[in-house]
Protein backbone atom coordinates (compact mmCIF):
# COMPACT_ATOMS: atom_id res chain seq x y z
CA UNK A 1 0.00 0.00 0.00
CA UNK A 2 1.21 3.66 -0.75
CA UNK A 3 0.99 4.89 2.33
CA UNK A 4 2.87 4.74 5.47
CA UNK A 5 0.73 3.99 8.68
CA UNK A 6 1.76 1.21 10.91
CA UNK A 7 -2.06 0.75 11.65
CA UNK A 8 -2.86 -0.46 7.64
CA UNK A 9 -3.18 -3.81 7.05
CA UNK A 10 -3.72 -5.80 3.80
CA UNK A 11 -6.14 -8.35 4.66
CA UNK A 12 -8.53 -9.36 2.20
CA UNK A 13 -12.14 -8.98 3.48
CA UNK A 14 -13.77 -9.76 -0.01
CA UNK A 15 -14.19 -6.30 -0.80
CA UNK A 16 -11.52 -3.92 -1.59
CA UNK A 17 -12.08 -0.18 -0.79
CA UNK A 18 -11.34 2.14 -4.05
CA UNK A 19 -7.76 3.25 -3.48
CA UNK A 20 -8.30 6.70 -2.88
CA UNK A 21 -10.18 6.27 0.32
CA UNK A 22 -7.55 7.44 2.39
CA UNK A 23 -7.38 10.65 0.17
CA UNK A 24 -10.71 11.35 0.52
CA UNK A 25 -11.25 10.85 4.18
CA UNK A 26 -8.13 13.07 4.47
CA UNK A 27 -9.92 15.67 2.58
CA UNK A 28 -12.71 15.96 4.70
CA UNK A 29 -10.56 15.78 7.31
CA UNK A 30 -9.07 18.98 6.16
CA UNK A 31 -12.23 20.65 5.44
CA UNK A 32 -14.10 20.19 8.68
CA UNK A 33 -11.14 21.42 10.49
CA UNK A 34 -10.71 24.14 8.41
CA UNK A 35 -13.77 25.07 9.07
CA UNK A 36 -13.96 24.93 12.84
CA UNK A 37 -16.29 21.66 12.70
CA UNK A 38 -13.72 18.78 14.30
CA UNK A 39 -10.89 18.95 16.98
CA UNK A 40 -8.59 16.78 14.96
CA UNK A 41 -6.79 15.75 18.95
CA UNK A 42 -10.35 14.99 19.61
CA UNK A 43 -10.23 12.90 16.57
CA UNK A 44 -6.99 11.59 17.73
CA UNK A 45 -8.46 10.84 21.22
CA UNK A 46 -11.45 9.15 20.09
CA UNK A 47 -9.07 6.55 17.95
CA UNK A 48 -7.19 6.23 21.02
CA UNK A 49 -10.32 5.28 22.92
CA UNK A 50 -11.77 3.08 20.57
CA UNK A 51 -8.10 1.11 20.02
CA UNK A 52 -6.95 1.03 23.77
CA UNK A 53 -9.55 2.32 26.40
CA UNK A 54 -12.34 -0.28 25.43
CA UNK A 55 -12.11 -3.99 24.50
CA UNK A 56 -13.96 -6.82 24.84
CA UNK A 57 -10.74 -7.04 28.04
CA UNK A 58 -13.67 -5.38 29.68
CA UNK A 59 -16.51 -7.05 29.44
CA UNK A 60 -14.62 -10.34 30.58
CA UNK A 61 -14.29 -8.34 33.87
CA UNK A 62 -17.99 -8.44 34.22
CA UNK A 63 -18.13 -11.90 33.50
CA UNK A 64 -15.51 -12.80 35.74
CA UNK A 65 -16.94 -10.77 38.97
CA UNK A 66 -20.60 -12.49 38.10
CA UNK A 67 -18.99 -16.17 38.34
CA UNK A 68 -17.06 -15.38 41.69
CA UNK A 69 -19.32 -12.68 43.33
CA UNK A 70 -23.28 -13.94 43.67
CA UNK A 71 -24.21 -10.40 45.43
CA UNK A 72 -22.60 -8.81 41.81
CA UNK A 73 -24.29 -11.52 39.84
CA UNK A 74 -27.82 -9.93 41.67
CA UNK A 75 -26.70 -6.65 41.17
CA UNK A 76 -26.16 -7.45 37.32
CA UNK A 77 -29.30 -9.13 37.16
CA UNK A 78 -31.73 -6.29 38.98
CA UNK A 79 -29.34 -3.35 36.76
CA UNK A 80 -26.82 -4.27 34.29
CA UNK A 81 -26.16 -0.71 33.89
CA UNK A 82 -25.14 -0.05 37.00
CA UNK A 83 -23.54 -2.95 37.97
CA UNK A 84 -21.56 -2.72 34.80
CA UNK A 85 -20.62 1.02 35.92
CA UNK A 86 -19.09 -0.02 39.45
CA UNK A 87 -16.60 -1.60 37.20
CA UNK A 88 -16.10 1.72 35.44
CA UNK A 89 -17.71 0.82 31.96
CA UNK A 90 -20.33 3.16 30.58
CA UNK A 91 -21.26 5.31 27.92
CA UNK A 92 -22.09 5.60 24.47
CA UNK A 93 -23.54 2.45 23.17
CA UNK A 94 -23.91 1.13 26.43
CA UNK A 95 -26.63 3.31 28.06
CA UNK A 96 -29.23 0.68 28.66
CA UNK A 97 -27.24 -2.91 29.16
CA UNK A 98 -28.82 -6.68 30.00
CA UNK A 99 -26.91 -9.23 30.74
CA UNK A 100 -28.04 -12.93 29.57
CA UNK A 101 -27.03 -15.71 31.50
CA UNK A 102 -26.22 -19.10 29.12
CA UNK A 103 -27.61 -21.95 31.32
CA UNK A 104 -27.52 -25.59 30.71
CA UNK A 105 -30.99 -25.25 29.18
CA UNK A 106 -30.98 -21.44 27.27
CA UNK A 107 -27.90 -20.27 24.82
CA UNK A 108 -28.48 -16.56 24.21
CA UNK A 109 -26.66 -15.15 20.95
CA UNK A 110 -26.70 -11.19 20.11
CA UNK A 111 -27.38 -9.71 16.50
CA UNK A 112 -28.26 -6.44 14.95
CA UNK A 113 -30.21 -7.47 11.92
CA UNK A 114 -30.63 -3.35 10.93
CA UNK A 115 -27.38 -1.94 11.28
CA UNK A 116 -24.39 -2.55 14.21
CA UNK A 117 -25.89 -2.10 17.44
CA UNK A 118 -23.03 -3.67 19.76
CA UNK A 119 -22.39 -2.52 23.42
CA UNK A 120 -18.81 -0.41 23.12
CA UNK A 121 -18.12 -0.28 26.77
CA UNK A 122 -17.80 -3.83 27.13
CA UNK A 123 -16.98 -5.11 23.78
CA UNK A 124 -15.04 -1.96 22.28
CA UNK A 125 -16.49 -2.05 18.60
CA UNK A 126 -17.39 -4.83 16.78
CA UNK A 127 -15.58 -7.01 14.76
CA UNK A 128 -16.48 -7.49 10.91
CA UNK A 129 -17.86 -10.52 10.70
CA UNK A 130 -20.97 -8.89 13.41
CA UNK A 131 -21.64 -5.85 11.27
CA UNK A 132 -21.19 -7.54 7.28
CA UNK A 133 -24.40 -9.41 5.80
CA UNK A 134 -23.81 -12.83 6.29
CA UNK A 135 -24.22 -12.93 9.80
CA UNK A 136 -26.66 -10.37 10.19
CA UNK A 137 -29.20 -12.01 7.74
CA UNK A 138 -28.76 -15.13 9.06
CA UNK A 139 -28.57 -15.22 12.90
CA UNK A 140 -32.14 -15.01 13.29
CA UNK A 141 -33.40 -16.99 10.67
CA UNK A 142 -30.37 -19.99 10.91
CA UNK A 143 -28.99 -19.48 14.83
CA UNK A 144 -27.98 -22.78 15.03
CA UNK A 145 -26.50 -23.33 11.40
CA UNK A 146 -24.78 -19.75 12.44
CA UNK A 147 -23.12 -21.41 15.56
CA UNK A 148 -21.94 -24.61 13.27
CA UNK A 149 -20.02 -22.46 11.29
CA UNK A 150 -18.55 -20.88 14.07
CA UNK A 151 -18.06 -24.64 15.56
CA UNK A 152 -20.43 -24.67 18.44
CA UNK A 153 -23.41 -27.35 18.48
CA UNK A 154 -26.21 -27.56 20.53
CA UNK A 155 -28.29 -30.29 21.81
CA UNK A 156 -31.77 -30.12 20.50
CA UNK A 157 -33.13 -29.95 23.58
CA UNK A 158 -31.52 -26.77 24.48
CA UNK A 159 -33.43 -23.49 23.48
CA UNK A 160 -31.27 -20.87 21.54
CA UNK A 161 -32.73 -17.44 22.17
CA UNK A 162 -31.73 -14.58 19.73
CA UNK A 163 -31.79 -10.86 20.69
CA UNK A 164 -31.60 -8.59 17.95
CA UNK A 165 -30.51 -5.15 19.11
CA UNK A 166 -33.39 -3.28 17.41
CA UNK A 167 -33.41 -0.34 19.90
CA UNK A 168 -30.89 1.23 22.62
CA UNK A 169 -30.96 -1.61 24.72
CA UNK A 170 -27.44 -3.36 24.42
CA UNK A 171 -26.68 -7.10 25.67
CA UNK A 172 -24.09 -8.86 27.57
CA UNK A 173 -24.35 -12.58 27.02
CA UNK A 174 -23.15 -14.27 30.50
CA UNK A 175 -21.17 -17.57 29.47
CA UNK A 176 -21.75 -20.46 31.58
CA UNK A 177 -18.81 -21.21 33.96
CA UNK A 178 -16.54 -24.24 32.74
CA UNK A 179 -16.46 -26.72 35.11
CA UNK A 180 -13.81 -26.86 37.45
CA UNK A 181 -12.62 -23.32 37.50
CA UNK A 182 -14.52 -22.51 40.69
CA UNK A 183 -11.13 -21.73 42.63
CA UNK A 184 -9.82 -19.52 40.19
CA UNK A 185 -9.27 -15.91 41.06
CA UNK A 186 -10.96 -13.12 39.39
CA UNK A 187 -7.82 -11.97 37.13
CA UNK A 188 -7.81 -16.12 35.67
CA UNK A 189 -11.43 -16.13 35.34
CA UNK A 190 -11.60 -13.46 33.14
CA UNK A 191 -8.77 -14.94 31.13
CA UNK A 192 -11.06 -17.98 29.69
CA UNK A 193 -13.89 -15.55 28.99
CA UNK A 194 -13.37 -14.86 24.49
CA UNK A 195 -15.40 -11.50 23.18
CA UNK A 196 -17.62 -14.46 21.27
CA UNK A 197 -18.37 -16.17 24.18
CA UNK A 198 -19.99 -12.68 25.20
CA UNK A 199 -22.08 -12.14 21.98
CA UNK A 200 -23.25 -15.69 22.15
CA UNK A 201 -21.32 -17.50 19.54
CA UNK A 202 -18.99 -19.17 21.19
CA UNK A 203 -19.29 -21.66 24.62
CA UNK A 204 -16.12 -21.90 26.62
CA UNK B 1 -38.19 1.72 4.49
CA UNK B 2 -37.93 -1.80 3.22
CA UNK B 3 -34.21 -1.84 2.70
CA UNK B 4 -31.33 -3.83 2.00
CA UNK B 5 -30.51 -3.28 5.21
CA UNK B 6 -33.60 -4.78 7.03
CA UNK B 7 -31.86 -8.29 6.14
CA UNK B 8 -33.11 -10.14 9.15
CA UNK B 9 -34.09 -13.52 7.81
CA UNK B 10 -32.25 -12.87 4.32
CA UNK B 11 -30.69 -16.28 2.33
CA UNK B 12 -27.38 -16.30 0.15
CA UNK B 13 -25.85 -13.04 1.39
CA UNK B 14 -22.57 -15.45 1.55
CA UNK B 15 -20.41 -16.93 4.28
CA UNK B 16 -19.86 -15.72 7.96
CA UNK B 17 -16.00 -15.00 7.44
CA UNK B 18 -14.26 -14.24 11.01
CA UNK B 19 -10.56 -12.99 11.23
CA UNK B 20 -7.71 -13.96 13.39
CA UNK B 21 -6.53 -11.13 15.38
CA UNK B 22 -8.68 -8.15 13.77
CA UNK B 23 -7.69 -4.81 14.70
CA UNK B 24 -9.79 -2.08 15.38
CA UNK B 25 -9.36 -0.66 12.26
CA UNK B 26 -7.85 -1.75 9.24
CA UNK B 27 -6.77 1.12 7.99
CA UNK B 28 -6.32 4.37 9.45
CA UNK B 29 -9.37 6.27 7.35
CA UNK B 30 -11.25 3.97 8.78
CA UNK B 31 -10.33 5.22 12.92
CA UNK B 32 -10.85 9.02 10.88
CA UNK B 33 -13.83 8.38 9.75
CA UNK B 34 -15.18 7.01 12.88
CA UNK B 35 -14.27 9.61 14.95
CA UNK B 36 -15.61 12.53 12.97
CA UNK B 37 -18.49 10.69 13.24
CA UNK B 38 -19.07 10.76 16.86
CA UNK B 39 -17.25 14.14 16.89
CA UNK B 40 -19.12 15.79 14.11
CA UNK B 41 -22.00 17.80 15.16
CA UNK B 42 -24.57 16.33 13.14
CA UNK B 43 -23.81 12.57 15.75
CA UNK B 44 -26.68 14.63 17.98
CA UNK B 45 -29.36 12.55 16.20
CA UNK B 46 -27.99 8.86 15.79
CA UNK B 47 -31.52 7.99 14.58
CA UNK B 48 -30.78 10.07 11.58
CA UNK B 49 -27.51 9.00 10.76
CA UNK B 50 -28.72 5.57 11.04
CA UNK B 51 -31.28 6.41 8.11
CA UNK B 52 -28.84 8.16 6.39
CA UNK B 53 -26.72 4.43 6.18
CA UNK B 54 -29.98 3.03 5.02
CA UNK B 55 -30.42 5.77 2.25
CA UNK B 56 -26.98 4.34 0.12
CA UNK B 57 -29.05 2.73 -3.06
CA UNK B 58 -29.05 -1.14 -1.60
CA UNK B 59 -26.58 -2.37 -4.55
CA UNK B 60 -24.25 -0.51 -2.91
CA UNK B 61 -24.69 -0.74 -0.02
CA UNK B 62 -24.14 -4.38 -0.40
CA UNK B 63 -21.40 -3.87 -1.86
CA UNK B 64 -18.92 -1.04 0.17
CA UNK B 65 -17.27 -1.73 3.03
CA UNK B 66 -19.01 -0.59 6.72
CA UNK B 67 -16.60 2.59 6.98
CA UNK B 68 -16.65 3.34 3.24
CA UNK B 69 -21.07 3.21 4.24
CA UNK B 70 -20.13 5.56 7.09
CA UNK B 71 -17.71 8.10 5.23
CA UNK B 72 -20.75 8.67 2.27
CA UNK B 73 -23.68 9.08 4.82
CA UNK B 74 -21.61 11.37 7.15
CA UNK B 75 -20.57 13.51 4.09
CA UNK B 76 -24.53 13.72 3.36
CA UNK B 77 -25.24 14.45 6.79
CA UNK B 78 -22.76 17.42 7.08
CA UNK B 79 -24.07 18.66 3.72
CA UNK B 80 -27.83 18.26 4.49
CA UNK B 81 -27.10 20.14 8.33
CA UNK B 82 -25.80 23.38 6.09
CA UNK B 83 -22.27 22.74 7.36
CA UNK B 84 -20.49 22.39 4.09
CA UNK B 85 -21.57 22.91 0.52
CA UNK B 86 -21.04 20.55 -1.98
CA UNK B 87 -18.56 22.80 -3.89
CA UNK B 88 -16.52 22.47 -0.58
CA UNK B 89 -16.94 18.90 -0.20
CA UNK B 90 -15.83 18.75 -4.02
CA UNK B 91 -12.75 21.05 -3.41
CA UNK B 92 -11.70 19.74 0.19
CA UNK B 93 -11.12 23.59 0.51
CA UNK B 94 -13.54 25.91 2.72
CA UNK B 95 -14.72 28.79 1.04
CA UNK B 96 -13.82 32.10 1.86
CA UNK B 97 -17.10 33.24 2.70
CA UNK B 98 -18.20 29.96 4.08
CA UNK B 99 -20.03 28.99 6.97
CA UNK B 100 -17.53 28.50 10.26
CA UNK B 101 -18.56 26.77 13.37
CA UNK B 102 -17.49 25.40 16.91
CA UNK B 103 -15.94 22.07 17.50
CA UNK B 104 -18.85 20.02 19.52
CA UNK B 105 -16.09 18.63 21.46
CA UNK B 106 -12.82 19.33 21.97
CA UNK B 107 -9.70 16.64 23.27
CA UNK B 108 -9.62 16.84 26.59
CA UNK B 109 -13.20 16.17 26.92
CA UNK B 110 -13.26 13.00 24.81
CA UNK B 111 -13.04 10.48 27.67
CA UNK B 112 -15.90 12.19 29.71
CA UNK B 113 -17.97 12.47 26.57
CA UNK B 114 -17.37 8.85 25.98
CA UNK B 115 -17.77 7.12 29.32
CA UNK B 116 -20.37 9.55 30.75
CA UNK B 117 -23.93 7.96 30.87
CA UNK B 118 -26.40 8.96 29.08
CA UNK B 119 -30.29 7.61 28.54
CA UNK B 120 -32.74 7.58 26.00
CA UNK B 121 -35.74 7.29 28.59
CA UNK B 122 -37.91 10.09 28.21
CA UNK B 123 -40.90 10.79 30.60
CA UNK B 124 -44.32 10.49 28.88
CA UNK B 125 -47.77 11.34 30.33
CA UNK B 126 -49.18 7.86 29.13
CA UNK B 127 -49.06 3.98 30.57
CA UNK B 128 -47.98 1.45 29.10
CA UNK B 129 -50.24 -0.19 27.22
CA UNK B 130 -48.74 -3.80 27.68
CA UNK B 131 -47.64 -5.67 30.16
CA UNK B 132 -45.52 -8.69 30.41
CA UNK B 133 -46.98 -11.48 29.54
CA UNK B 134 -49.44 -9.85 27.19
CA UNK B 135 -49.58 -11.39 23.27
CA UNK B 136 -48.74 -9.02 20.88
CA UNK B 137 -49.02 -8.57 17.13
CA UNK B 138 -46.36 -6.33 15.50
CA UNK B 139 -48.67 -4.14 12.88
CA UNK B 140 -48.22 -4.37 9.23
CA UNK B 141 -46.79 -0.91 8.49
CA UNK B 142 -44.29 -0.05 5.51
CA UNK B 143 -42.71 3.37 6.00
CA UNK B 144 -40.60 4.69 3.40
CA UNK B 145 -38.44 6.68 5.93
CA UNK B 146 -36.63 4.96 9.67
CA UNK B 147 -37.83 2.48 11.28
CA UNK B 148 -36.59 -0.42 14.06
CA UNK B 149 -39.61 -2.84 13.50
CA UNK B 150 -37.63 -5.25 11.13
CA UNK B 151 -39.52 -7.05 8.29
CA UNK B 152 -39.14 -10.51 9.37
CA UNK B 153 -41.41 -9.55 12.84
CA UNK B 154 -44.40 -7.74 11.09
CA UNK B 155 -47.49 -9.34 11.18
CA UNK B 156 -46.26 -11.95 13.97
CA UNK B 157 -47.37 -12.48 17.36
CA UNK B 158 -44.92 -12.48 20.38
CA UNK B 159 -45.19 -12.22 24.38
CA UNK B 160 -44.02 -9.12 26.11
CA UNK B 161 -41.20 -10.22 28.34
CA UNK B 162 -40.00 -6.53 29.70
CA UNK B 163 -40.87 -3.39 29.64
CA UNK B 164 -38.32 -0.62 29.31
CA UNK B 165 -40.19 2.72 30.26
CA UNK B 166 -40.66 5.29 27.47
CA UNK B 167 -37.66 5.51 25.13
CA UNK B 168 -36.63 8.20 22.60
CA UNK B 169 -38.62 6.91 19.12
CA UNK B 170 -36.81 6.88 16.35
CA UNK B 171 -39.56 6.95 13.43
CA UNK B 172 -39.80 10.65 14.49
CA UNK B 173 -35.88 11.75 15.81
CA UNK B 174 -34.76 10.59 12.20
CA UNK B 175 -37.09 12.68 10.30
CA UNK B 176 -36.27 15.80 13.05
CA UNK B 177 -39.28 15.62 14.63
CA UNK B 178 -38.81 15.55 18.13
CA UNK B 179 -38.08 12.62 20.53
CA UNK B 180 -41.64 11.62 20.78
CA UNK B 181 -40.85 8.99 23.37
CA UNK B 182 -43.10 5.95 23.53
CA UNK B 183 -43.06 3.07 25.65
CA UNK B 184 -40.45 0.36 24.71
CA UNK B 185 -40.91 -3.64 25.50
CA UNK B 186 -38.64 -6.63 24.55
CA UNK B 187 -41.40 -8.94 23.02
CA UNK B 188 -39.84 -12.39 22.20
CA UNK B 189 -41.43 -14.64 19.03
CA UNK B 190 -41.11 -18.16 18.93
CA UNK B 191 -38.61 -19.39 15.64
CA UNK B 192 -41.73 -21.49 14.77
CA UNK B 193 -43.48 -18.17 14.61
CA UNK B 194 -41.25 -16.04 12.75
CA UNK B 195 -40.19 -19.50 10.52
CA UNK B 196 -42.51 -21.87 10.20
CA UNK B 197 -42.86 -25.28 11.15
CA UNK B 198 -39.11 -26.48 10.51
CA UNK B 199 -38.02 -24.50 12.71
CA UNK B 200 -36.62 -25.59 16.14
CA UNK B 201 -39.47 -25.41 18.32
CA UNK B 202 -37.68 -24.29 21.27
CA UNK B 203 -36.06 -21.66 19.36
CA UNK B 204 -37.12 -18.00 20.09
CA UNK B 205 -35.90 -14.75 19.19
CA UNK B 206 -36.54 -11.37 21.01
CA UNK B 207 -36.56 -7.76 19.42
CA UNK B 208 -37.09 -4.08 21.42
CA UNK B 209 -40.29 -2.83 20.00
CA UNK B 210 -42.17 0.29 20.90
CA UNK B 211 -45.95 0.76 21.15
CA UNK B 212 -46.41 2.19 18.06
CA UNK B 213 -45.17 -0.89 15.97
CA UNK B 214 -47.89 -3.08 18.47
CA UNK B 215 -50.95 -4.43 18.56
CA UNK B 216 -53.58 -6.53 20.41
CA UNK B 217 -53.74 -10.08 18.07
Amino acid sequence: MAHDHHDDHDHDHGQHPPSDMELRVKALESLLVEKGLVDPAALDAIVDHFEHKVGPRNGARVVARAWSDPDYLIRLRVDATAAIAELGYAGRQGEHMLALENTPQVHNMVVCTLCSCYPWPVLGLPPVWYKSAPYRSRAVIDPRGVLAEFGVTLPEDVEVRVWDSTAELRYLVIPEQPAGTEELSEDELAALVTRNGMIGTARL
Amino acid sequence: MNGVHDMGGMHGLGPIAPEADEPVFHHRWEGRVHAMTMASPTRSNIDAGRHQRELIPGPQYLAMTYYEKWFRSLSELVLKAGLVTREELADGRAAPDGARGEPRLRAAEVEDAMRRPASYVRETASQPTFHAGDAVRCRNINPTGHTRLPRYARGHVGEVVAWHDAQVFPDANSRGEGEDPHHLYTVRFSAQELWGEAANPRDSVCLDLWEPYLERP
